[in-house]
């Protein structure tokens, strides 16, 4: 387990100096002048252009201004944004809004997917699962911004169950609708993982075995299936929780939510470039994170790689 | 319970299956697999139920505890159980019937315990279920009944911690932990090596015994059915053919099929292939001018020579270290041309490894393979392309041995394109000789594997290992995989292929009683050594090594034929 | 002399189960004494020391003739694995539907001409303003933007970016991710450490993220355009199939066939082509069919977003980010290339679901 985990950590390391670096390189290295790309389309002012020159090292070579920015991103100064804030202070204060968003998305889609891919994939061919296979391809097809306002739409303006848009705080009652149009496309992934795990499982010899044991059907579906599917969603979901991220860039647009997701919508529409890469070199750090959680927790629930 | 009750629920038979008929709703439509299918079974006694596989013995006998899959179903007839009908027992009473009145063992220890849960949770939560105590103890108990050393530590282990044995055992005490009236015992062994299946199958003989259970066993092995059960049932094609006493039925089967099964069994016969034996009258006079197989003989009299031939593997163990195991110890032995030789052991004995080294597919570590003078270890480029030409395989799986994506005729055909073999019509001609050398329509030609039976599979195998007009066959469990008739067939026609075109075989397998079959000589391997080697009669008259003894001992159902 | 020996130890097996014994005299009995012909259902009666009947039962040979006990029937045109994969999918409705949507969605994306009652980049319609967010009237089903421009000829006439988008990526991926996960699977060690870890770099920057921070960048930006977008987002899409390929790839390599086709000496980069990869490729084909739909519905977030295909180019993504912000007075022009958009995509997705049922190599075994 420990040289498990050792190993795992020790993978992640060039994971995460890679991706850095990959967006890194992708700013400063793509054609035309870095400066270009960090000013925008308005362009700086001469004195902004220095203190960016100055804060992004663009008079050393390449790999020294790379350390910099690690070296800057791991102690947390991420720099300011146009309007001249601190971009960790922006993040700090945007981050508890995106948190609960994804609380709420990941609990929606844990709870609601694995009870429906459960009982899909005990009746496997039966009407509910035909139903419910269909339903959870269209809910994939639908783009989350065609879907946020049409939930927007109907459930916050015409029939008013919900606020349309969410204001100020973000409370947790507000963050309702726009977490569950946020966890809703991986609602159906984990609805069908669910379904392929569970019927797989509950064909498997250990199941058959379990039943001649005399357990009743309840215990089979709990201890035996339904624990065995859990490997793969579980995966899932932590592997998801870095997925939601990226997703609420959209959903926090369209329900005006203050979150992580607004803030980059935002830098984008005024080329706020500094402000870009910051937040997506954090949203990088969350995912290589949760990739961490998803191994550990994957040792966790399958002994046979804990010892392997 | 008074006396007279006592005997007459002596009398009366503990499962009683009459008519049954079990269907099977698939995407083609209904299948009857079962039909008409008659046994009983009384209390105390153990029926074995024979046949190949697809033939409805399982199917028959876990419909008697509800464990059909979900697109079976019983459709006719009855299943009686100590007198109560429980063909379509409630769920509930098929619960209560589980693990307390009737228990399983079933076939694959790898993959009949569940891989999250310690073992011993496996086993408290039969004994729960069923309402027994259930404390660590009574799972230490429990376990060590079924022949587990160290049982309480192990309680704490994981199945994947566990040997193939060590699983069977626990799924062996999860069984009859309830002290259930009647075991189902699903080819319980037919995963493990021969030594092990014998200890197994003894344990669990003397458990019963103890415990006054009947046994129901499901087994392909006529031998072992015969060894093992006072009574058996032949089914075929999803009916019973014949059933009666064991030894009465396989000394005088009566019904063709079961007479074909007893001889084709390769575990009761103690005689020869009979092509091979013909030839075997000619090929004596060749063999007496020259020493017999042994360490002695020169190099230009044998065909193949392997000296000290040694495989280490470097494994990756934990913190990156990487540890040394030794496939193959210092392996000597070698082949005369046109005769069989068979390298046998259990698993993890070094054999495959053996064969592969024997191929060039694996490189060798230390030792020499000396193919007709030439040291294969030193063949590159041309010499090896040439090489391989003159050494071909046939693998075990036949799923897994022909690409799915090639038809038949291509896979014949590209052993003699890849070696630029004739004109695209001489070539075509060469496809349609192999077909018919191995008894194969030429209709088939057109046909893809996964149309074909295992044993037709098998064929076009050996068809394309042929096509090249090799000089040295490398069978690696060739014929392993095939049910009993099957695998006689097989057998038979890789004798006559030998006695046509002169081949020499390397026979790699674990089952001695092929071996006896078609080999003129035996190296037997234990966990990389070789240790023992001979000519097949004297190894297996006089076996110089108690593991070899102990391998010969624990062939099902050996002896049985001439015991009388 | 081994047979002696074997039956002693049977004896002595025996020795400890005068049980077993008393069933093997028993049995002996009637060894001797049953002697009548086969063909017919008959009894013969011994009894055991349990007392326990016992009885010879035969089945008519007629009834169960024993025929060729290894044969399969071989009727009607040989199978391949695509050819039976067909079979099936010609019976599914969720396929056919999908087929059929993909071929119109095809065909307008060919030929918009043939749907839209006016060309809308043609400069005799312009759009009046006259018509803003006009509703749905005859020639025009699904009403006016807020601009004034007929919806449903937009909505035709986006069909090709979108479309080429959604293609050009699926195929860039394809071949890149599949050499690549091909050549890790395959020849596995350092090369596949090395490129399991690029893949993961990749992996690390989700589809969206990775491609919404390269299309902001000025150069980007200054050469907005299909192609463009295609680059981008096949560098972020390939970790995927490569994942996919590596997989598929190490399943088969050790396969038997492969086996017997290096000892005829074939060499490594002909067993990668003419075995391994072809046998590789169905899982493959699947992701891509599905992820043909992603790709599309990448290139409309990312035109929401206004960081997509240029704002003159006429895409869905592009439409519905232009009325976005009407949407509450006249959601229509957000629904149709909304609807327009999903059904594609759900076509491409459920095209990709059937084909995964059809390919399954475990329900092929027989």
């Amino acid at each position: 387990m420990a040289w498990y985990l050792v190993k795992r950590l020790l993978q992640l390391i060039p994971v995460f100096l890679g991706a850095t670096l990959l967006v890194y390189f992708l700013v400063f290295m793509t054609p035309g002048d870095p400066l270009d790309a960090l000013c925008g389309d308005k362009g700086c002012t001469p004195g902004v252009a220095a203190a960016l020159t100055k804060q992004y090292h663009l008079d050393d070579p390449f790999f020294m201004q790379y350390f910099h920015y690690i070296g800057n991103l791991l102690t947390g100064d991420l720099g300011v944004n146009f309007s001249g804030r601190e971009v960790s202070s922006v993040l700090a204060d945007a981050f508890p809004a995106t948190i609960r968003l994804a609380i709420i998305a990941l609990i929606f889609e844990a709870i609601f997917g694995i009870t429906f891919g459960l009982y899909a994939g005990l009746k496997k061919g039966g009407w509910f699962d035909s139903t419910v296979l269909v339903l959870s391809l269209v809910v994939i097809a639908v783009p989350i911004f065609v879907l946020g306002f049409v939930m927007q739409y109907f459930v916050g303006v015409k029939w008013g169950l919900a606020k349309p848009t969410v204001s100020g705080a973000a409370d947790w009652s507000d963050l309702i609708l726009p977490g569950i149009v946020l966890g809703l496309v991986s609602f159906a992934q984990v609805l069908r993982l669910t379904r392929t795990a569970v019927s797989e499982n509950a064909s498997a010899d250990y199941v058959r075995t379990a039943t001649a044991k005399g357990l009743t059907r309840g215990r089979v579906v709990r201890v035996h299936i339904l624990r065995n599917s859990m490997i793969p969603v579980a995966t899932f979901l932590g592997m998801d929780l870095g997925a939601l991220m990226g997703g609420a860039i959209v959903t926090e647009g369209i329900f005006n939510v203050p979150g992580i997701g607004n803030q980059l919508y935002k830098a984008l529409t005024l080329g706020d470039a500094p402000m870009v890469v910051s937040v997506v070199s954090v949203m990088v750090i969350i995912f290589c994170v949760a990739n961490l959680v998803v191994d550990l927790l994957y040792a966790w629930l399958d002994p046979r790689i804990r010892y392997a | 319970m008074s006396m007279s009750q006592e005997t007459q629920d002596k009398n009366r038979p503990l499962l009683e299956v009459r008519d049954l008929g079990i269907a099977f709703t698939t995407a083609t439509g209904e299948v009857q697999a079962v039909k008409n299918s008659n046994f009983t079974v009384m209390p105390g006694e153990t029926v074995a139920i024979v046949g190949e596989s697809g033939s409805g013995k399982s199917t028959s006998a876990l419909a008697a505890i509800g464990l059909l899959p979900a697109n079976g179903r019983v459709n006719s007839g009855q299943i009686i159980f100590d007198g109560e009908d429980i063909t379509h027992a409630s769920e509930k009473r098929k619960v209560g019937l589980r693990g307390s009145q009737i228990g399983m063992v079933p076939q694959d220890p790898m993959s009949n315990l569940n891989p999250v849960w310690k073992v011993g949770f496996q086993v408290r939560e039969t004994l729960k279920a069923n309402g027994l105590p259930s404390s660590d103890a009574d799972v230490a108990r429990v376990l060590s009944q079924a022949g587990l050393p160290d049982a309480e530590k192990r309680a704490k282990q994981y199945p994947h911690e566990f040997s193939g044995g060590m699983r069977q055992r626990a799924l062996i005490s999860i069984g009859l932990s309830c002290q259930p009236r009647l075991l189902i015992a699903d080819e319980p062994t037919s995963a493990l090596d021969v030594t092990v299946q014998r200890t197994i199958l003894d344990h669990l003989r003397k458990m019963t015994d103890e415990l006054g259970t009947a046994v129901l066993l499901i087994t392909h092995d006529l031998g072992l059915a015969a060894e093992r059960a006072q009574k058996v049932v032949v089914m075929y094609k999803g009916e019973v053919v014949e059933a009666g006493p064991a030894l009465q039925l396989l000394r005088n089967p009566r019904h063709p099929y079961t007479q074909k099964l007893v001889e084709s069994a390769p575990s009761l016969a103690s005689r020869r292939i009979q092509v091979a034996r013909s030839r075997g009258q000619e090929a004596e006079d060749l063999l007496a001018e020259r020493p017999r197989t042994s360490m002695q003989a020169t190099l230009k009299q044998d065909f193949v020579r392997v000296e000290d031939l040694t495989k280490v593997y470097k494994l990756r163990g934990s913190w990156g270290r990487s540890e040394d195991f030794t496939a193959v110890d210092h392996v000597s032995f070698s082949i005369p041309r046109g005769t069989t030789t068979a390298v046998v052991g259990e698993s993890g004995s070094g054999k495959s490894t053996v064969a592969k080294m024997m191929l060039g597919l694996e490189p060798i570590t230390s030792g020499t393979i000396n193919f007709d003078g030439q040291d294969v270890a030193q063949l590159r480029g041309r010499k090896l392309f040439a090489f391989r030409r003159r050494v071909q395989p046939i693998f075990q799986d036949p799923y897994g041995s022909l690409d799915p994506m090639y038809n038949i005729y291509r896979t014949i055909e590209e052993p003699l394109r890849v070696h630029g073999v004739g004109s695209g019509k001489e070539r075509e001609k060469k496809v349609r000789e192999l077909m018919d050398q191995v008894s194969l329509p030429q209709s088939m030609l057109a046909r893809y594997p996964n149309e074909l039976s295992g044993g037709q599979r098998q064929r076009v195998a050996i068809a394309r290992a042929l096509a090249l007009n090799p000089e040295l066959v490398v069978c690696d469990e060739a014929v392993s995989a095939l049910d009993v008739l099957v695998q006689a067939q097989i057998l038979n026609l890789l004798a006559e292929l030998q006695h046509e075109l002169g081949l020499t075989y390397l026979f790699i397998t674990h089952d001695l009683a092929v071996v006896r079959q078609i080999a003129d000589n035996v190296c037997v391997m234990e966990r990389g050594k070789l240790l023992e080697t001979g000519s097949t009669d004297a190894v297996f008259e006089n076996p110089q090594t108690e593991y070899t003894q102990k391998l010969l001992a624990a062939i099902p159902g050996a002896g049985l034929m001439n015991a009388v | 002399m081994r047979e002696a020996n074997m039956e002693n130890n049977d004896a002595a097996d025996r020795d400890l189960d005068p049980e077993a014994r008393a069933h093997e005299a028993a049995m002996r009995e009637i060894a001797d004494t049953a002697d009548t012909p086969a063909g017919s259902h008959q009894k013969d009666l011994g009894g055991l020391s349990t007392g326990i009947m016992m009885e010879h039962f035969v089945a008519d040979v007629g009834s169960t003739p024993v025929t060729a006990t290894d044969s399969r029937s071989a009727e009607g045109a040989p199978v391949s694995l695509w050819r039976d994969a067909w079979r099936q999918l010609r019976k599914k409705p969720t396929f056919v539907i999908a087929a059929l949507l993909i071929v119109l969605v095809i065909v307008v994306a060919l030929f918009p001409q043939l749907f839209w009652t006016e060309n809308p980049s043609a400069a005799a319609t312009q759009c009046l303003l006259e018509n803003s967010n006009g509703k749905a009237s005859a020639g025009h089903p699904m009403g006016f933007t807020a601009q004034g421009c007929d919806v449903y000829s937009r909505v035709i006439a986006g069909t090709r970016a979108s479309l080429m988008v959604g293609l050009f990526t699926t195929i860039g991926v394809v071949v890149i991710g599949g050499i690549i996960g091909a050549l890790a699977g395959y020849f596995g060690g350092w090369i596949d450490g090395v490129l399991a870890r690029l893949g993961d770099v990749f992996f690390a920057l989700p589809l969206i993220l990775g491609a919404l921070v390269v299309m902001q960048l000025p150069f980007f930006k200054a050469h907005r355009g299909v192609w463009t977008l295609v680059v981008v987002l096949v560098l972020f899409g390939w970790p995927q199939i490569a994942r996919i390929m590596r997989g598929a790839v190490v399943e088969v390599r050790n396969a038997d066939y492969v086996v017997s086709a290096r000892s005829l000496g074939v060499s490594s980069l002909g067993i990668l082509m003419r075995h391994i990869i072809p046998n590789a490729m169905a899982p493959v084909i699947v992701i891509a069919t599905i992820s043909l739909g992603t790709f599309i519905v990448a290139e409309s977030t990312l035109s929401y977003l206004g960081i997509g295909l240029p704002p003159g180019m006429m895409s869905w993504g592009n439409d519905i980010s232009d009325a976005k912000d009407a949407f509450r007075s006249n959601p229509m022009p957000v629904f149709w290339p909304g609807l327009a958009l999903s059904l594609t995509v759900l076509s491409f997705i459920m095209l990709g679901d059937a084909l995964r049922d059809a390919l399954d190599p475990k329900a092929r075994k027989k």
